[in-house]
């Protein structure tokens, strides 16, 4: 059984549905990577599925109970999100801004314990920010405001971790760095990951289990290696793409062509 | 590096806690001076005798209990709320010039408890708080609807600008009706000004415990408003249910700056500035920027007010004219001090 569930979920803003009738099954301890067009309906499945979103049809479900009938600070304890850009107060340390992450285990009688000191401690070093620990985030670049934010999701300590574009406006470096972060968190610490990502070919390099979407759809869902093909590309994205398999690393690089860059194969035909 | 870390760390809450003695030890001791400073100077001595072994036979005991004691819990009482409600104010809006008055709610208390003095004649005491929350409250839903109808709606801008045009408007009315009666405006003229001369201390008992289960709220809050302040979608994801905390918030907003103005008229500055003067000491986190802001708001207003006894003697000037006149160039010497 899968921790995080959607059954037939209908979900979106004011009256206009995005979704329709989405059904996803997260596989745990793995990466689940969610691709598709803007618009496509990614963004809202992944808010739905951490309860911001409250779907007009169907369920979420997270260790088999309807997330949006279970105590909100219960699920923050096993379900943490990143959404999509983030602003921190102004002036806000990076230290302040991580220990928000320990939020859901504090009460009015239960302050700041040791435990709380320790995972904080842990989250910036595990994201590589201990170094500027005591600085206002709103002075440090992109790359490293973010690996804050995905510290104060990791302070929270809970088993599943939604994250909602982090790699957006990051150098390729650090883009990479983070979704090895991300990788070693599933794959050395059994947490289960769900990202929406831009990136094509950093999805397919990255996901234990891809999830493609389409106006409201998922369209398919699967290994890379088993769905990650140009003609899926072309249809869900409706781009022209080879896909090609890198032989240094093995891993599936998607290489989009425009209209002026016909493929040789078909140049050569005529 | 962890381990490096540690221990700097864990003294940072301590740490974060240490100046409140200190700032409780200012307070207490700008407490005593404003009872000690007046018309007729008092000995420290006297006043701490005045207020711990009471002898109603001596003369100075009599002044302290009647007459200065009550004034100087009025400045502790207004200047912490004030002072604690534009704190909540910026961390709920995300607005870093948000203070009580934002959302009309000074205009408003302001407004209905002159039209209740001034129209209907009203005196007594007991339904004056009432009747400024009444106000503050009204003033707030007047301004959340006209931002609502605004295209785009109830944005941060949408509620600043109706609430700065309701403001406005509430303004002009009660000028209008300044000038239609000047005789009854007598008694209100100076409270419209700001201040803590000649208030009734009676309203204390019937404002007080508002006040102090709204104080308390506040604090209890304070640690939700940081996390409310990165964004809804951060917070809810936190588990903060973001919807009802704003009304919890706004609740103790009004009452906090309702029942200041019904104390001591229409007080600006120090809900502006005292939460960002604490800002510059003690960080973004509101978990400390509330308290802080609370003892320091009360501190502040103790001062301000020994000032405007003691100025230009024998005559007293307006609280609400010295807040600003002396907490202006104050306030950006310290901006321009810690941000050197």
């Amino acid at each position: 059984m899968s921790r995080l569930e959607a059954l037939e979920v209908d979900a979106g803003y004011a009256q206009t549905n995005i979704l329709e009738g989405v059904d996803l099954t997260v596989p745990d301890g793995k990466v689940t990577i969610l691709i598709g067009p803007n618009g496509c309906g990614k963004s809202t499945l992944l808010k739905t599925m951490a309860r911001i979103l409250s779907p007009s049809h169907g369920h979420v479900l997270l260790d088999g109970k309807d997330i949006h009938h279970l105590n909100t600070r219960t699920v923050a304890a096993r379900l943490g999100l990143l959404p999509q850009g983030p602003t921190a107060p102004e002036g806000l340390t990076v230290r302040e801004l991580v220990a928000q992450g320990r939020f859901p285990h504090q009460s009015l009688l239960r302050q700041w314990t040791r435990a709380d000191e320790d995972a904080v401690n842990g989250a910036m070093s595990i994201a590589g920010i201990g170094e500027f620990a005591d600085r206002a985030v709103d002075t440090l670049s992109g790359g490293q405001r973010q690996r804050c934010w995905v510290a104060m999701v990791l302070a929270q300590e809970t088993e599943l971790i939604l994250l909602d574009e982090p790699t957006t406006f990051l150098d390729l470096k650090v883009q990479v760095d983070l979704m090895d972060l991300l990788t070693d968190l599933a794959h050395e610490r059994g947490r289960t990951l769900v990202v929406v990502l831009h990136e094509l070919s950093l999805a397919a390099a990255y996901a234990d289990y891809l999830v493609m979407m389409k106006a409201g759809h998922i369209v398919s869902a699967g290994a890379p290696d088993d769905i990650f093909t140009a003609e899926r590309l072309k249809d869900v994205f409706g781009l022209d793409a080879s896909v090609v398999r890198d032989p240094a690393s093995g891993r599936l690089v998607c290489v989009p062509f425009g209209a002026r860059q016909r493929p040789r194969q078909k140049l050569a035909a005529q | 590096m962890t381990q490096a870390h540690a221990p700097a760390a864990i003294r940072h809450p301590i740490r974060a806690w240490s100046g409140v003695p200190a700032l409780l030890g200012v307070l207490v001791a700008a407490f005593l001076l404003h009872i000690a400073v007046g018309a007729k100077p008092l000995a420290l001595g006297t006043v701490v005798d005045a207020l711990v072994q009471f002898d109603e036979t001596v003369f100075d005991h009599v002044v302290v209990r009647n007459l200065r004691l009550p004034r100087a819990v009025l400045a502790v009482v207004v200047g912490a709320s004030l002072s604690l409600a534009g704190a909540l104010m910026q961390g709920v809006t995300r607005n870093p010039l948000a203070d009580p008055a934002l959302l009309g709610l000074t205009a408003g208390a302001s407004f209905a408890v002159v039209m209740a003095t001034a129209l209907l004649g009203y005196t007594g005491m007991g339904l004056v708080a009432w009747i400024a929350m009444a106000g503050a409250l009204g003033a707030a839903l007047t301004v959340y609807v006209i931002a609502r109808l605004v295209p785009g709606g109830a944005t941060p801008l949408s509620l600043t600008l109706s609430g700065a045009a309701v403001s406005a408007f509430l303004g002009a009315i009660i000028s209008i009706a300044h000038l239609l009666s000047e005789d009854t405006f007598e008694n209100l003229r100076v409270w419209l000004t700001g201040g803590l001369a000649g208030r009734d201390i009676a309203l204390l008992w019937y404002v007080g415990p508002w006040i102090t289960v709204a104080l308390a709220a506040g604090l209890a809050l304070a640690p939700r408003v940081t996390v409310l302040a990165m964004g809804d979608e951060v917070a809810q994801g936190l588990g903060v249910k973001t919807g009802p905390l704003k009304v919890q918030l706004l609740a103790v907003v009004v009452v906090l700056t309702a029942c200041s103005v019904a104390l001591a008229g229409p007080l600006g500055f120090i809900g502006l500035v005292i939460p960002h003067v604490m800002r510059l000491y003690v960080g973004s986190d509101y978990r400390w920027i509330v308290p802080y802001a609370a003892l320091t708001g009360a501190v502040y207003l103790l001062s301000i007010d020994i000032v405007a006894r003691i100025a230009i003697p024998p005559r007293e000037i307006s609280t609400g004219i010295i807040t600003a006149m002396v907490g202006a160039p104050l306030f950006v010497h310290l901006v321009r001090r810690r941000t050197r």
